[in-house]
């Protein structure tokens, strides 16, 4: 195996891993981008994903139990996140330090609880027999490069997913009264818009997209009280690169850290590679302050 | 005298971790010590008095490792402390025995380099497992290693001494990967092995990491299978954990398997089990654990103090039997103890591959990689 192989592979991980960021960081960006919150529980939603998905594996066996996984973990992990909007997200949104304190609580709870209900050790799905193989080429100038099934199809679930959303948001009439809300609060309170059922909707939705990047992770390793916070600082880093509460910044920044965390990993290990790319984000902002896409919104004036 | 049965108490400190990331290791730990306490205590104690111990839990983190160690000895006034995992904790740990002049009794393998007289070190040091499974290695006929490990003081220092012995013996290392302790992205790690066609990985990943690196591993087609993998942090129980199926035929190297035979051993597992649980795992660091308990209070009777010099004195060169056979401490204070290479089954337990000629001398210093060190305590 030569250099341009190993090249592509790396080429090819950059994005399975942009994906996995893409799905942990587009609820941050959601609920960012309508509320100004910054939900330190995100984490756990993903985490509470993982959970759902291995106790669906274990109710549902079979090579499909996947695709009930998917749905199970997106409504349970909204679930858990309507409940954490109406009891704690609401009351304190117009304290943003407040929420960040608050939600950081929920954070250790929330890990706690699952520490206490499922054990400190890590529970483990086993990913269905279609997704256990590898797709290698063995001739043309790529021969040695080796994609397994199971980073394929997390690309094609984040594809699927921002597919959606933008539908949701372009199309829909849900879409109209976020990019409502989104661009001006007030004017759309004033316009008889009920605001708050739009951010609990969002940040629903947001955390649903959390749950689903959970079961994508259960592939891929073990479901622990922390994995959310192995995801939590990428996430938060793709939504500040991808400038605050934009979907397509968030996209791209996304693949922009994949694709330096993946290219420098073939020269450095993976610790410099961690520290390149928050390199990489620091000097981005430093020129481009506002992230790779600036939003234009009212609630930024304040 | 007031209250006699007071008066005739020794307390004693455990310090584990019994929450944060490392509690799934270090509770049985926990367990396996009180087990030790217990049992000592139902025999009529040491010097006849009742072991009290005081446990203390260190909560995954170094500085409240060392602030308990600090608590135990001078608010419980403690005669010594059974206790760590990790060599950060041990490493916060060293100077507050050192400072209060107590005795900390170590259980885990390590990477060496340190000779504290304040330490007894019963876990294995690299020579007695990182080295003696790359002679195995090499007597397999490997001939290339690549070394993944956790971004760490344990991994570091053992890929250190690893490249020495390679190179000695003109073999090739084809990589050295490290990922941050918890990582789960492989990926990249992956593709290096793929394009260095090691003959064997050498991995000194800790905890979840091991999943997520297994996992992936079988996910690009390379299962323990294909390209055989050695682990320096795989145990009975962490394989159980993991799920047995995932890790099936990859090899580790230990100083004791819960499938060795032997009375001593076949007796201790059975009184663990009937304690917490027939299916409870048994691993090495608990049996060094539970030794430990039984070296002091034998070093204790023999020294007819609980001073914590005399009982250092006492411990070292005393014969002590224990699920592993009768150990001892070397004049180093580790432990003299045999290698074994052990392959994983189904079930999650060691069949044993090799074994060294008996037991071997601790030596904290590796000759090769750190030359001209010596630790001499006694």
């Amino acid at each position: 195996m030569g250099e341009l192989p190993l090249i592509a592979g790396q080429v090819f991980n950059s994005f399975s891993v942009a994906s996995l960021f893409v799905l942990a960081a587009l609820g941050l960006a959601l609920s960012f981008g309508l509320m100004r919150v910054i939900n330190m529980a995100h984490g756990e939603m993903l985490m509470l994903g993982g959970y759902l998905a291995y106790l669906v594996f274990l109710a549902v066996p079979g090579p499909l139990a996947i695709f009930v996984a998917m749905p199970v973990a997106f409504v349970g992990a909204a679930l858990v996140g309507a409940a954490l909007e109406v009891t704690v997200i609401r009351r304190l949104a117009a304290r943003p330090l407040d929420t960040l304190l608050a939600t950081w609580g929920v954070s250790l709870i929330l890990q706690q609880a699952a520490r206490s209900i499922f054990g400190a050790i890590g529970v483990g799905v086993t990913a269905p027999a279609w997704l256990n193989h590898t797709i290698a080429i063995t001739n043309g100038p790529l021969a040695g490069l080796t994609i397994p099934a199971t980073r394929i199809f997390i690309v094609a679930v984040a594809v699927a997913v921002l597919g959606a959303l933008s539908l949701l948001l372009a199309r829909t009439r849900i879409g109209l009264l976020v990019r409502a809300v989104n661009q001006d609060r007030e004017m759309a309170a004033a316009s008889g818009i009920n605001v708050r059922q739009v951010d609990l909707a969002v940040f629903c939705l947001g955390a649903g997209i959390a749950g689903l990047a959970g079961v994508v992770l259960a592939l891929l390793g073990p479901v622990t009280p922390n994995v959310g916070q192995s995801y939590i600082v990428p996430a938060f880093l793709v939504v500040i690169l991808g400038g605050l509460g934009s979907l397509a910044g968030t996209m791209i920044a996304a693949v922009l850290a994949g694709l330096v965390s993946a290219l420098s990993q073939i020269f450095v290990d993976v610790s410099s590679s961690q520290v390149l790319v928050l390199l990489f984000v620091v000097l981005f902002l430093q020129f481009r302050p506002q992230g790779v896409i600036a939003v234009r919104s009212r609630a930024l004036d304040g | 005298m007031l209250g006699g049965a007071a008066q005739a108490d020794v307390k004693v400190g455990v310090l584990q971790s019994l929450s944060g990331t490392m509690a799934i290791s270090e509770v049985t730990v926990k367990n396996a010590e009180m087990m030790a306490i217990a049992e000592i205590n139902a025999a009529g104690g040491v010097m006849g008095q009742k072991i009290v111990p005081v446990v203390e839990d260190g909560a995954s983190d170094p500085a409240i490792f060392s602030q308990k160690a600090t608590k135990l000895v001078q608010s419980d006034g403690v005669a010594t402390v059974f206790g760590g995992w990790t060599s950060a904790s041990r490493k916060a740990m060293l100077p507050v025995f050192q400072r209060l002049k107590n005795l900390l009794w170590y259980p885990v393998q390590f990477e060496g380099n340190e000779c504290s007289p304040n330490i007894m070190y019963s876990g294995a040091q690299p020579n007695q497992q990182i080295v003696p499974a790359l002679s195995w290695a090499e007597q397999k006929g490997y001939k290339s290693y690549f070394l993944i490990g956790s971004d760490y003081v344990f991994p570091r220092t053992a890929n250190l001494i690893l490249k020495k012995h390679i190179a000695k013996d003109k073999l090739a290392v084809v990589g050295e990967e490290y990922v941050p302790l918890g990582g789960t992205d492989f990926s990249a790690v992956i593709a290096k092995v793929q394009a260095a066609k090691p003959a064997i990985i050498f991995s000194t990943l800790n905890g979840d990491s091991n999943v997520s690196f297994f996992k992936q591993m079988s996910a690009a087609g390379l299962p323990p299978t294909k390209l055989p993998v050695m682990s320096f942090s795989i145990g009975e129980q962490e394989a159980q954990a993991m799920g047995p199926s995932l890790v099936k035929d990859s090899y580790a190297g230990w100083n004791y398997f819960q499938s060795l035979s032997g009375d001593a051993n076949k007796k201790f597992v059975a009184a663990y089990q009937a304690k917490f649980g027939k299916n409870a795992a048994i691993t090495d660091p608990m049996v060094h654990g539970y030794l430990d308990v039984y070296v002091w209070k034998v070093a204790v009777e023999k020294a007819k103090s609980f001073d914590v010099d005399k009982v250092r004195a006492a411990a070292v060169g005393l014969d002590v039997p224990s699920p592993m056979g009768v150990v001892k401490f070397a004049a180093n204070q580790s432990l003299y103890q045999p290698a074994l290479v052990g392959k994983l089954d189904a079930k999650g337990q060691f069949a044993i591959e090799w074994q060294s000629k008996g037991p071997i001398a601790p030596d904290p210093y590796d000759p090769v990689a750190f030359p001209g060190k010596v630790c001499k305590l006694h």
